[in-house]
């Protein structure tokens, strides 16, 4: 076997093991998200390769047209849910972080959603929903509760808070596991202290507590918001978009695939992209003030 | 340590107990439905089935709902975008962990910002890079759009890599073995512990993943659970036993894992969030 010396060894593992991730990543990451902005100034069926340059009609049409741009309300329950899952899963997290018998099983059982297959979900929640059938009802009418019976998916004015809701009863688990890791690097003897001083509970988390995970908090807050811009899954597996509960990703994907209205989509996905960058970019940017702050 | 008044602890489980009663009441219903016969589903409602050992609905959804190729082909996929994802993450970690390169700053920058474009708005351009590779309506459609390595196990490899000593490596060196073999028999088989943790997220990632196998494999034969499920429903929407009894056969295998698991998986979920 030739022997090469360590150094031409050093270029050949770095070649040899870099090149196909590094095209990999270029290809199926940068590509698409720089030709969707040349696709969004055509007017690409998505069929083929024949297309027009349309300069900014596109852009145009989203903004002018509110069936487009004004399914963001859509996305506002989704971030509503995710703030309230937030905060719930804050208070499990305290709790779940102390000493308490049972913990563990709690922890488990909260997080379960999380793992469940995503699709399957959605579909057991049909079932749960279901207006004459759906074990939502049976339940409320056992407890005797029969005057608060809906028509879960059928109302209009309620559809968006029930499929918000799937999406917290999935997540409101992971952001609890997530904040208890948190809490667990904030030091014992931090609270110990604080309580020989005589604060209160409600005073050391206010005090302690809030202020050490700041930043997880603050990056559970982006989440909770891109994770609110770009849900897909619920409304288009329950509803197939119907009863005006289609998001801004799920009329996307119906433009591109079923309206053959690709150089839109192209367009609404940049748009999306664009916000999703404006707000990482404004929580960097808090985050940078406060450091340079201290 | 002072106690804490008993109403507040009764308060802390009164809302345990609650939040435990709304994440098992769902499941609940679905596993009480997947043994009831279609009439006993309309008529018993929220009581238990007369029959558990009734696996007829299991039966059903596995033949008419091609459940069973769903299982096959997702296994196909998984196992192979799975391997080649783990090789690739730590290739990479290896290259990036252990060496000094010039542009050993840029490619890691190159992971990083790709995690901010959100991967299902893209979906319009890499469709026609899919279709360009013929990899359209084809098994390697979701294996490709799966092997890349993404930053978060980028980062918890290289924090790995990092806390391998490089005595390891230069004692390997003395014995004369070539870096290749380094990275097989000494990096890689440390590396295990990290692998363990981001093959289960992988895996659950992929196993839940709808809009890629959707998009990309609509053929009836390239079904895999997410899409055997999806397209089962459709036109079955009266018959709720049998769904719930795909809906249990579907959530059997990740229950199992997150039960033997967990450990690893919190690990990785936490490690996901800290980067």
């Amino acid at each position: 076997m030739v022997r090469f010396s360590y150094k031409t060894q050093k270029y050949m593992i770095l070649f040899g093991f870099l090149t196909v991730p590094v095209l990999l990543l270029l290809t199926f990451s940068y590509y698409p998200a720089v030709s969707l902005l040349y696709y969004s100034l055509t007017d690409w069926t998505g069929i083929g390769w024949e297309m027009h340059g349309v300069g900014l009609a596109n852009y145009k049409e989203i903004f002018t047209r509110p069936e487009i741009f004004g399914v963001f309300k859509n996305n506002a329950y989704y971030f509503v849910g995710g703030l309230v899952q937030t905060a719930l899963a804050l208070y499990f997290a305290v709790i779940l972080s102390r000493k308490l018998r049972g913990r563990n099983v709690f922890r488990g059982l909260l997080f379960l959603p999380y793992v469940l297959h995503s699709v399957a979900t959605v579909i057991m929640f049909r079932n749960v929903y279901h207006a004459e059938y759906g074990t939502l009802n049976l339940f409320l009418a056992a407890v005797g509760l029969s005057s608060w019976q809906q028509q879960w998916l059928g109302n209009p004015h309620l559809v968006n808070f029930s499929l918000a809701f799937i999406s917290m009863w999935k997540y409101m688990g992971l952001n609890m596991v997530i904040f208890i890791g948190a809490l667990q690097s904030i030091p014992e003897d931090l609270y110990e202290s604080a309580a020989i001083d005589g604060a209160s509970g409600w005073q050391s988390f206010r005090h302690i507590t809030v202020p050490s995970i700041r930043r997880v908090i603050e990056l559970m807050m982006i989440l909770t918001l891109t994770g609110a811009l770009e849900v897909f899954d619920i409304p288009y597996i329950m509803m197939l978009g119907a009863n005006d509960t289609g998001t801004f990703v799920s009329t996307t994907v119906d433009m591109a695939f079923k309206f053959r209205k690709a150089g839109l989509a192209s367009a609404m996905a940049v748009v999306l992209l664009m916000i999703v960058l404006l707000f990482i970019y404004i929580q960097r940017k808090l985050l940078f003030r406060e450091e340079k702050a201290r | 340590m002072n106690r804490e008044p008993v109403w507040i602890r009764t308060l802390k489980y009164a809302s345990l107990i609650a939040a435990s009663f709304v994440v098992l009441f769902p499941l609940y219903s679905v596993l009480i439905g997947a043994f009831k016969t279609q009439a006993e589903y309309y008529q018993s409602g929220l009581r238990l089935p007369e029959n558990f050992l009734n696996f007829d609905n299991f039966r059903r959804v596995i033949e008419v709902g091609k459940l069973g190729l769903g299982f096959r082909n997702t296994l196909i996929v998984l196992v192979v975008s799975v391997g080649i994802n783990v090789l690739i993450g730590t290739m990479v970690a290896y290259a990036l962990g252990r060496f000094e390169f010039k542009l050993r700053k840029a490619i890691f920058a190159l992971y990083l910002v790709a995690q901010v474009i959100p991967v299902i708005t893209t979906q319009v351009a890499t469709f026609s890079v899919i279709k360009f590779f013929g990899a359209y309506d084809h098994i390697f459609a979701p294996i490709l759009l799966y092997i890349g390595a993404d930053v978060l196990q980028i980062i918890i490899y290289l924090q790995f890599v990092g806390s391998i000593p490089r005595d390891l490596d230069e004692s390997a060196m003395i014995e004369g073995a070539s870096l290749f073999r380094i990275y097989r028999s000494v990096i890689f088989p440390l590396l295990a512990p990290a692998t363990a943790t981001l093959v289960i997220l992988k895996t659950i990632g992929i196993y839940n993943d709808f809009y890629t196998p959707y998009l990309y494999m609509p053929s009836q034969e390239l079904r895999v659970v997410s899409t055997a499920i999806y397209s089962f429903v459709g036109p079955n929407q009266a018959q709720l036993n049998v769904i719930s009894a795909g809906i249990l056969l579907i959530f059997l295998p990740t229950i199992v894992l997150f039960l033997f698991l967990q450990r690893y998986i919190f690990a990785g979920v936490v490690s996901g969030a800290v980067k």
